[in-house]
């Protein structure tokens, strides 16, 4: 798909084109992008922060265009995550699938190549995903968690910024047609 | 019906898949109970790959402290060329394996000063999700980890096994704030439960307004949890302020102070004594001895101590001048005499010559006078330990003078 400044609607869905993908690379990179987050805050404290396995769902979610894929990524990443945290298990599947179907939904509507979509799809998922994750602690666990917005906005801004370079990143790991 | 569900695919896939996810949810939050098997697998599969890119830093960051340190060192014996530089060298390494090693011996030491049972482990990973309140151990229950054991390293408790896998174990530190543990304080004894905050510090909850509680008083474990063994440190309070019903008592916990890397599961806990509070030593000041009044010579502090320090002058010591002086002016010399000598007679002041002295006693009582008299040697009965401080025994022959130190009539002590 060729990408232009004043063309970020798709208008029709030959427009669109799934991106597709090696199994290694749709294996290995949640799976780096889980390690990521377990590992090296041990060394880096602030890099706790930065949603690696919502950002790479994200990724695939909206290069693949398929919404039933999309929520199947969310949900086994999700899964994934839960596993190697103190949650129940399901409290980050639920969350990440849901993205994953949006933004797969999103995927097909929008021109997901240009950088500044790339942008505001980031923050939005990242907000997106702290607030479901939120209203499902409250809701379903019953945990009094308090939503902190300014925290949250300013999180949302950084993992976007890095969403941005690291899907130009992995459009390296594509498949050429 | 199949058209319909072909049409809507999309959103019945999802809300099948949430569907699952909320069962699953609920089963864990109904029974209380985890889906052991999800986990293992997720941890089986992610610990090894920790494990092994932790052993590759490890290892690269040894060999470039490795290389460094021989690159100093070759260029020290090309400088010197002698066999100091070798020994040098060789000593720069075994520094750095020292180093390297303390940690470890740190905790081994304290492995072996502790009477529970324990095992060591190294943090090899952080729980998902962004808080750091969780981490992952490379030993599990191959190891002899079970859930709910205690973790602490040397400085204080870190936290308590989570969930125990084959080959690692998740750990909740203390700061989380689901994390409980009975606490009493070091000082006054109060007791209280330790919970974490989500971030550095802890707080301990349910202490009255009455109780007393200082900053910067230790807490230790209690052992009432069943989890941590009484007499383990806890932290230090860094506030401590009076709430509506409780104590609002900030805690900050010693034993993730300096960081994890490594820590000593619990295996068998076993209750200490907790330490005893012992106040920091404050100087005393002691003012200097009065000076002596003029022309009052028995008022003078005699000097004690092997070192002539000045002590303080009692009435004893004032008497025991005076015995002294008596006895020097009769040239008795108290402590050197042997038996049957005659004894002092106190009621003779030095320098007045003894009006009995040429009279002896028709009964043969052993008279003042006749005891004042010096014999040839120059000492007199035994008085055995009254030279060398204290009051001095008068010596003597007659009961009265052994039973008691007799009472001059005059001169009378000095006040």
């Amino acid at each position: 798909m060729r990408y232009s400044d004043d063309h970020i609607i798709l208008h029709n869905q030959r427009e669109t084109q799934i991106s597709r993908f090696k199994a290694w690379v749709l294996f290995l990179v949640p799976l780096a992008a889980i390690l990521f987050q377990v590992y090296v805050p041990l060394f880096f404290q602030f890099l706790a922060y930065l949603e690696l396995p919502l950002i790479v769902t994200i990724y695939f979610a909206l290069m693949r265009r398929s919404p039933i894929g999309g929520l199947f990524v969310g949900a086994l990443v999700g899964l994934a995550q839960d596993s190697l945290s103190k949650n129940p298990l399901g409290m980050f599947g639920i969350t990440k699938t849901i993205i994953g179907y949006v933004a797969a939904s999103v995927g097909l509507r929008l021109d997901v190549d240009h950088p500044l979509i790339r942008l505001i799809l980031g923050f939005f998922f990242f907000v997106f995903h702290h607030f479901i994750f939120w209203a499902l602690s409250r809701g379903l666990l019953g945990q009094q968690m308090s939503f902190e917005t300014q925290r949250t906005l300013v999180l949302g801004l950084l993992n976007a910024i890095v969403a941005v370079s690291l899907f130009h990143f992995l459009d390296k790991l594509k498949e050429r047609t | 019906m199949e058209t319909l569900l072909s049409r809507y695919r999309n959103i019945t896939v999802l809300l099948l898949v949430l569907f699952a996810q909320l069962i699953l949810l609920a089963y864990q939050v109904k029974n209380d109970s985890d889906v052991r098997m999800i986990r293992v697998w997720a941890v089986t599969a992610v610990t090894p790959l920790a494990r092994t890119i932790e052993g590759a830093r490890g290892g690269t960051s040894g060999f470039l402290q490795n290389y460094i340190v021989l690159r100093d060192t070759r260029a020290e014996n090309e400088k010197m060329r002698t066999e100091l530089g070798r020994l040098k060298l060789e000593n720069q390494f075994l520094k750095t394996e020292l180093e390297t090693a303390d940690r470890a011996k740190a905790l081994e030491a304290f492995q072996a000063k502790t009477p529970s049972k324990m095992v060591g482990a190294r943090v090899i990973a952080t729980a998902a999700g962004g808080s750091n309140t969780a981490v992952f151990v490379d030993r599990g229950s191959a190891s002899g980890v079970q859930k709910g054991m205690a973790v602490v390293t040397p400085d204080g408790i870190v936290g308590k096994v989570l969930a125990a896998y084959p080959t690692a174990s998740q750990v909740l530190l203390v700061t989380d704030p689901s994390f409980a543990a009975g606490v009493v304080s070091q000082k006054n004894h109060v007791r209280g439960i330790l919970k974490g905050m989500g971030h550095g510090t802890c707080r301990v909850d349910y202490v009255q307004n009455e109780e007393k509680v200082e900053t910067g008083e230790w807490f230790y474990t209690s052992g009432d949890d069943r989890i941590f063994p009484k007499g383990m440190p806890a932290g230090q309070v860094t506030a401590a302020r009076a709430g509506s019903s409780f104590q609002d008592i900030t805690l900050e916990p010693s034993g993730i102070a300096n960081g994890i890397e490594e820590v000593l599961i619990i295996l068998e806990g076993v209750h200490q004594e907790i330490p005893e509070f012992k106040a920091a030593a404050a100087p005393i000041y002691l003012a200097p001895p009065p000076a002596p009044a003029a022309g009052d010579k028995t008022a003078a502090a005699p000097t004690g101590g092997p070192n002539n320090t000045p002590a303080l002058a009692t009435d004893a010591d004032r008497l025991r001048e005076q015995y002294k002086e008596i006895g020097d002016a009769q040239g008795h010399k108290f402590g050197d005499n042997p038996p049957g000598t005659k004894a002092v007679d106190f009621n003779v002041k030095p320098g007045e010559k003894p009006a009995a002295a040429a009279k002896p006693r028709a009964d043969g009582e052993t008279g003042g006078g006749a005891a004042a008299a010096p014999s040839p040697s120059g000492s007199n009965g035994p008085s055995k330990g009254s030279a060398d401080g204290g009051t001095p025994k008068p010596p003597g022959s007659n009961a009265q003078a052994k039973r008691s130190p007799p009472q001059p009539e005059s001169p009378t002590p000095p006040q």
